[in-house]
């Protein structure tokens, strides 16, 4: 009788879930979370607000499909045309931007479509396409493809071909197949500073503004979905555009450098 | 090569130092995967014991379609289960999605169809052996039953550590109904798969290498708690 | 004691048995004899129910629900349970409800009585041949049955495993137990018989007491004592 008592109240320890702080579920995209800033933002989240935040590393378009579908309390992510018509749909009540980061177009060393020597990203781009040279694309309806596809158009280039592959995974995967390749690709600067398998690929574009991706905050429309955690989402907005947020965000470098600027109002 | 030593050497010094973030992942993928084994294994070894000794019209169809059901692929099952318990499915009101309870359930539709499998097999040959005996002795179904479980008890143990081993494995199902949310459903084999993404092989290997011992482990255990291959030859 | 009227056992379009009426005495030793495929088998397994019969009826005494319980059967192979010999012997009495430590004690006692103690906690797997068949012998015996069917117990044993075998089925019978047997062994149906049934291609070819073995009344009867092949 004893060691039976003593096995089922083992199982429940081991079976039942914990004490909670409260449980706030955020929908980010892959190039958010590669970017190790979470890590710095999350515990002090917890400590400030009493949050645990639980993040979904997603791509941008399934980030928006769990938004809408109430399966998360808020999403962070940027790409603002889908993030417009999220909002005009009535799925967030709004949208609040919060920092920027760049993307950098890396390569391989010997850069046959002479990228680097490009003025503007779009000529860059063009480059590439002109000498047909590997290119790896998301996807994925990410914000990075649609900044990729954005860029294509840009050069007046419908990207199509053995040398285009679309591999329809995160930047990190995706970096991984450019450097199985020896392929160009287009990541934001983050993924590509913690990305581990450099390979033979290095970081030959950057700077051009037609490069630079906002992110922002939507918070889940209470209206349409009444589960939802609507005060703690407000309470999180009105930290990540507030001061500490800013310190930490302008603060947060990887190799010395800088990878978001903070632009919240 | 060089992965694969540098990983060895990982895996070891993460287990050596005790890492918090492992552990609680190890723990995770633990509970899951036993948790859904205890389940389907519940349902699975009776289902499959109650197939091998009764006759209906259909049994046939019922036992290749039980069979076919091993080959359901886990990222599908994973899909429909996600698709059921999302808010905007029919039991989104469980606010299940995204938890560790229903990773358990898209694990025991995956397994049980395979222990339920090797139980039917198993006892349908010892059924075969004890059939004219057990009639004989003028058995109710109730008693077949239990005399064919307990003395076959050494077969449905290996149908449930291979569900057990199928689910701690699995990664496209967890995957997709977990999240793999950090400190909350991140399990060993997603894990596995986020590393892998970002490019670090060597702790990519070294999480697999853990995983490895830790199916041994279990089964190791289980051998041993059950003292199946000491005396007895059954 | 039973009767069998218009027996008929059909397997896949063909006669086994039958038709076939019999009428079988209620106690002592009956002993089935007959070549290969004469339906010593499939007449012993209708008799006990583990056959469905084609045509005709079986008749017992009593309760015929109960029946199968008031019997026992011994196969050709003996069946072994996968756990240990005193368990395997215990096994019918655990499914009367007995506890286990009474089954236990009787079958103990039961295998003593057989020469089987030494082997009593060790799988049943271990057992020799002769030993097997004397474990089910002992598991058939345990509830006291009033009919014992064997399907040709000693097929596969050496003399003394046969000797020991007959011994006990002796015992059984001066116990008061039916026994009814199939064998080849024409020295045994004579060593163990009261009465005998020739089968032959499913049909009973005569059937006595013992004097048949000093002199049958068919034709047939002489030639298969005689050891040829029946036609």
């Amino acid at each position: 009788m004893r060691l039976s008592r003593f096995v089922a109240s083992l199982a429940v320890a081991f079976w039942a879930q914990g004490a909670v702080a409260e449980d706030f579920k955020l929908a980010v995209t892959t190039s958010f979370d590669s970017s190790g800033l979470a890590e710095v933002l999350l515990p002090a989240i917890a400590a400030d607000l009493g949050l645990r935040v639980q993040l979904l590393v997603v791509g941008t378009g399934q980030a928006l499909e769990l938004g809408e579908a109430g399966d998360v309390d808020a999403v962070l992510v940027h790409s603002k045309a889908a993030e417009e018509e999220f909002v005009a749909a009535g799925h967030a009540t709004h949208r609040r931007e919060i920092m920027y980061n760049d993307y950098v177009v890396i390569g391989p060393k010997a850069d046959p479509a002479g990228a680097a020597a490009a003025g503007t990203a779009k000529d860059a781009f063009a480059a590439i396409a002109r000498a047909e040279a590997p290119f790896v694309s998301r996807g994925d309806d990410s914000g990075t493809h649609k900044a990729e596809l954005k860029l294509w158009k840009s050069a007046g280039i419908e990207p199509a071909g053995a040398w285009y592959s679309a591999v329809g995974q995160g930047m990190g995967a995706a970096l991984n197949t450019a450097a199985g390749l020896d392929a160009y690709i287009l990541s934001d600067r983050a993924s590509w500073l913690t990305f581990g398998n450099k390979a033979g690929l290095v970081l030959l574009f950057q700077g051009d503004k037609a490069l630079f991706n906002q992110y922002s905050y939507l918070p889940v429309n209470p209206a349409k979905h009444p589960h939802v955690k609507a005060v703690a989402a407000m309470r999180l907005e009105e930290w990540l555009t507030g001061p500490k947020a800013k310190a930490l965000i302008d603060g947060y470098k990887i190799e010395g450098q800088t990878l978001f600027v903070f632009n919240a109002e | 090569m060089m992965d694969l030593l540098a990983g060895l050497g990982a895996a070891f010094g993460l287990l050596a130092s005790g890492d918090g973030d492992l552990l609680q992942i190890v723990g995770l993928s633990l509970r899951v995967s036993v948790g859904a084994t205890l389940v389907a294994s519940l349902i699975g070894l009776p289902l499959g014991a109650w197939l091998a000794i009764n006759r209906f019209a259909g049994r046939r169809m019922v036992i290749a379609t039980l069979n076919a059901l091993m080959g359901l692929p886990p990222v599908v099952v994973g899909l429909m289960v996600y698709v059921v318990f999302s808010r905007a499915g029919p039991l989104g009101v469980l606010g299940l999605l995204f938890t560790p309870t229903v990773m358990v359930v898209a694990q025991v539709i995956i397994i049980t169809p395979l222990i339920a499998s090797i139980a039917h097999q198993a006892i349908r040959e010892l059924w075969a052996d004890y059939h004219d005996l057990l009639i004989s002795l003028n058995t109710t179904r109730l008693q077949r039953i239990r005399a064919l479980l307990w003395d076959g008890r050494r077969a449905l143990l290996t149908a449930s550590l291979a569900g057990f081993g199928r689910a701690i494995g699995e990664v496209g199902a967890v995957m997709v109904v977990g999240g793999n949310i950090d400190h909350a459903t991140r399990v060993l084999t997603t894990a596995i798969a986020l590393e892998t993404g970002k490019g670090n092989f060597a702790m990519a290997l070294a999480l697999g290498i853990v995983l490895i011992a830790l199916a041994l482990a279990v089964n190791l255990a289980v051998h041993a708690l059950s003292r199946t291959e000491r005396g007895s030859r059954w | 004691m039973v009767a069998l009227e218009a027996v008929e056992i059909w397997r896949a379009g063909r006669r086994i048995l039958g038709p076939l009426s019999l009428g079988l005495a209620a106690d002592g030793v009956t002993i089935l004899i007959g070549p290969n495929g004469s339906g010593k088998t499939s007449l012993l397994r209708a008799l006990h129910g583990l056959e469905r019969i084609s045509g005709g009826r079986i008749l017992w005494p009593g309760d015929a629900a109960t029946l199968r319980a008031r019997q026992a059967f011994v196969f050709q192979t003996p069946v072994l349970m996968r756990r240990s010999v005193v368990d395997c012997i215990a096994y019918p009495l655990i499914l009367l409800g007995e506890s286990r430590a009474a089954a236990r004690a009787k079958a103990a006692a039961m295998a003593g009585g057989m020469g089987l103690g030494a082997a009593l906690y060790r799988p049943a797997s271990v057992l020799s041949g002769g030993e097997r068949q004397k474990m089910a012998l002992a598991r058939a015996l345990i509830r006291g049955p009033e009919v014992l069917f064997l399907d040709e117990p000693c097929a596969n044993l050496d003399t003394t495993s046969t000797r020991e075998i007959e011994a006990l089925l002796s015992r059984a019978r001066a116990g008061g137990t039916r026994i009814i047997m199939s064998t080849h062994d024409l020295g045994q149906a004579r060593r163990l018989a009261d009465d005998v049934v020739l089968l032959h291609e499913g049909a009973v070819i005569e059937q006595g007491d013992r004097r048949f073995f000093d002199g049958p009344a068919t034709q047939a009867g002489c030639a298969f004592l005689n050891g040829e092949l029946l036609s």
